[in-house]
């Protein structure tokens, strides 16, 4: 599908689609007490600590409207930011390539590790090459990909999806993290506990062994500041930074969006990203990297943008806001469905409320119909989201996408029954005297069809014997 | 001043009674209430569930009906929600008479926070979503509850997590729904109160729901019921 025409992700490449729609694979999840447990443990944990570092400052609103302000400012000149970008990395001694889609990117990335005739890549924690589905088109090479964000690595080691954005192993506690390393990882212990420690100590010695013989490293990054042709990434484990120096060849991929004017910019988002996302003042590890540097850090460095449906949400001014995000993930760990869900049910590398409004609209809604409908609109998003993303009012625009491009016959006939018993004074008094024939049916425990998902859990209220008008025409 | 009672579709169909308790209240206050019965529905049924063109009449509608009043004074936060932040970009340019929500009303229109209430019951006190975040009314319903005579009022553990209602939400996703309402009972029941209250009539029907099935005993009572009772 395309909106004004521009191109979406291509189908049966990346993770931006699940394989069933959002209600059923959310049935599964809310069944799995294990997870519900877990998610619900360290979202509330990761909310407390936002909370109280997003509270200490003062012109925290500001600060907000500020990023959301330097956002559009890059979304509305695009075309101008990305061309000062590439002009300065170039200038820098990098090479800078360009990807419509995920399909185009992944074959970018495989033509230059296959240049450097490694068939390791080490990976720093991103976003970008788990949505084009990178890791997996390198496999297809022959060019095994090792993630060294400790959660990321878990998920990797386990065959598993990630399923948050920032802690992507989030679903899982710490006896099942032991369990996966005592299968999977070479070398471990057979007595490993669940200790955090003792599993930090067991991953520090699997992944030392990749960084020391590594030769190439792949990134995705935070931010790209255009006047400099500096590239940004944020952490908190240095397992970035030991993949950003030390290999010789580092290719970093760019969703195209992510590009910022100037360093006075990043200002505003290095104070915004912190709190917003692990909760902390300053991150641990910010690297900084312009090109290449004779003598210090990789000597090849290739920076890749891709599209992968960001022209086509940018062309839809209701939508376009969603292309704001910093992945954050402020907003799945204030969100009640997230919390019920995890990330998995979601069916896309990004989920929770932005998940609901990113992912169809990259693939196009007609390939993500469940998605905008993933949501209550109790608000919690927007609240927190340190860009001011609008989510509920977008998902209620794409919602009308949904409802246009993928009509449900039966909801929009009892939509325009509803609409028509209400549009008139004299029926919608007599729609609501009707409504006394299922005083009866109130004590129905299971009603049949669609409605039977309000009987399955919850009484139904009696209809009164008289509705509020004819009591108040009575008086 | 001449103030007009949206009672909402709801409201008008389900739970006559909170719209019968709203105007007590407000009459015992002495405002003169008077109800448009042309009025329907705001609207937000349709366009949350993605049918903008179809609630576009509705909001017409809407106009129509409140024209010439000072005020609107609904007892629903959602349905002011909807009047307020979505009527405006659906039909650009219409006048209408500002529309409050209950608890604003009272305080910010009537200035009052002690409407004489007597209600002598333990209650618990959900803030429902759309009245925290599209209106941003605060704690103006506590304050008018902690002035009411005899009531015990009982802190409600993670008040501000959504119910699970969300409209057709509860039909398209009833198990995310049931699952969010299981842990709401869950901390109205550990509240130990008889009355779980709010100030919407559509959280209390998923609310009640939860709490009905599950056969805790606990009622859910509208914040305009008990601010009309004088028991
Ligand atoms: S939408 Fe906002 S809150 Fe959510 S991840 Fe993106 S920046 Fe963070």
């Amino acid at each position: 599908m395309t909106f004004l025409g521009m191109p979406t992700a291509p189908a049966g490449v990346g993770q931006l689609r699940g394989d069933r729609d959002f209600p059923s694979a959310a049935k599964d999840a809310v069944q799995d007490e294990q997870l519900r447990r877990n998610l619900g443990n360290a979202t509330a944990t990761i909310r407390a600590k936002r909370a109280r570092t997003v509270q200490e400052v003062p012109d925290w609103e500001e600060l907000r409207q500020a990023g959301a302000a330097i956002k559009d400012e890059v979304l509305a000149h695009l075309d101008t930011y990305l061309q000062q970008l590439e002009a300065q990395v170039v200038a820098a001694g990098g090479t800078v390539h360009w990807a419509r889609d995920a399909n185009e990117a992944n074959a970018v990335v495989t033509r230059l590790v296959q240049a450097t005739g490694s068939t390791e890549v080490v990976k720093v924690k991103s976003m970008a090459t788990q949505e084009i589905g990178l890791n997996e088109a390198l496999a297809d090479a022959g060019i095994a990909a090792y993630e060294t964000d400790l959660a990321e690595l878990i998920v990797q080691l386990d065959h598993d999806k990630p399923s948050h954005i920032l802690v992507p192993a989030i679903h899982k506690n710490r006896t099942e993290i032991r369990d996966v390393f005592r299968r999977e990882m070479k070398g471990v212990p057979a007595d490993l506990t669940d200790d955090p420690a003792e599993l930090a100590e067991a991953a520090r010695n699997f992944l030392r062994q990749k960084f020391l013989t590594a030769r190439v490293a792949v990134s995705g990054i935070n931010f790209a500041v255009a006047e400099t042709g500096t590239l940004c990434v944020v952490e908190s484990e240095g397992n970035g930074r030991m993949c950003l120096t030390l290999p010789e060849t580092l290719i970093s991929v760019m969703g195209i969006e992510k590009v910022l004017p100037t360093w006075q910019d990043l200002e505003v988002f290095l104070q915004l990203l912190p709190r917003s996302s692990t909760g902390e003042r300053m991150n641990p590890y910010t690297s900084f990297w312009t090109g290449v540097t004779p003598g210090d850090g990789p000597q090849d460095f290739h920076l890749v943008l891709f599209d992968n449906g960001r022209t086509a949400t940018l062309a839809d001014p209701q939508g376009r806001a969603a292309l704001r995000c910093i992945r954050c993930s402020a907003c799945l760990n204030v969100c009640p469905v997230y919390e019920r869900t995890g990330g998995h049910a979601y069916g896309s590398v990004y989920p929770g409320p932005i998940g609901a409004v990113l992912s169809p609209q990259l693939t196009g809604v007609k390939e993500n119909p469940s998605l905008p409908f993933a949501s209550t609109l109790c608000g919690a998003c927007l609240d927190v989201c340190p860009v001011a993303i609008d989510i509920p009012s977008m998902l209620v625009h794409l919602r009308e996408q949904v409802v246009q491009q993928d009509p449900h016959r039966l909801e929009a006939a009892a939509m325009t029954a509803v609409a028509y018993a209400m549009s008139s004074q004299r029926r919608w008094t007599w729609a609501l005297r009707a409504l006394r024939i299922g005083r009866p049916f109130a004590r129905l425990k299971r009603l049949p069809g669609k409605a039977g998902g309000w009987t399955a859990s919850r009484d139904l209220p009696t209809p009164p014997q008289q509705s509020f008008r004819d009591w108040w025409a009575e008086r | 001043m001449r103030v007009a009672l949206f009672v909402t579709c709801l409201v008008d169909g389900m739970f006559p009674e909170v719209g019968q308790a709203t105007v007590t209240l407000l009459e015992r206050l002495g405002i003169t209430v008077e109800v448009p019965l042309s009025q329907t529905c705001c609207g937000q049924m349709h366009v949350n569930t993605g049918y903008a063109e179809l609630a576009k009449p509705l909001v017409r509608s809407y106009a129509k009906s409140f024209q010439g009043y000072d005020y609107v004074v609904t007892p629903s936060g959602s349905c002011a929600g909807a009047v307020r932040h979505q009527h405006p970009a659906l039909v650009p340019g219409q006048q209408v008479p500002p529309t409050y929500e209950l608890s604003e009303f009272l305080i910010d229109v009537l200035g009052v926070e002690d409407v004489g209430a007597s209600y002598p019951h333990r209650v618990t006190y959900h803030p429902t979503c759309h009245s925290l975040r599209l209106l941003r009314v605060g704690d103006r319903p506590l304050r008018l509850l902690r002035n009411v005579r005899g009531i015990d009022l009982v802190d409600l553990p993670d008040a501000h997590s959504c119910c699970g209602f969300g409209g057709t939400f509860a039909v398209k996703n009833p198990d995310v729904s049931a699952a969010m309402l299981a842990d709401k009972v869950r901390h109205v029941r550990s509240t130990g109160a008889e009355v779980c209250s709010a100030g919407d009539a559509s959280c209390l029907m998923q609310i009640g729901g939860g709490l009905s099935r599950t056969g805790t005993g606990v009622r859910t009572v509208h914040l305009a019921e008990i601010l009309a009772s004088t028991a």
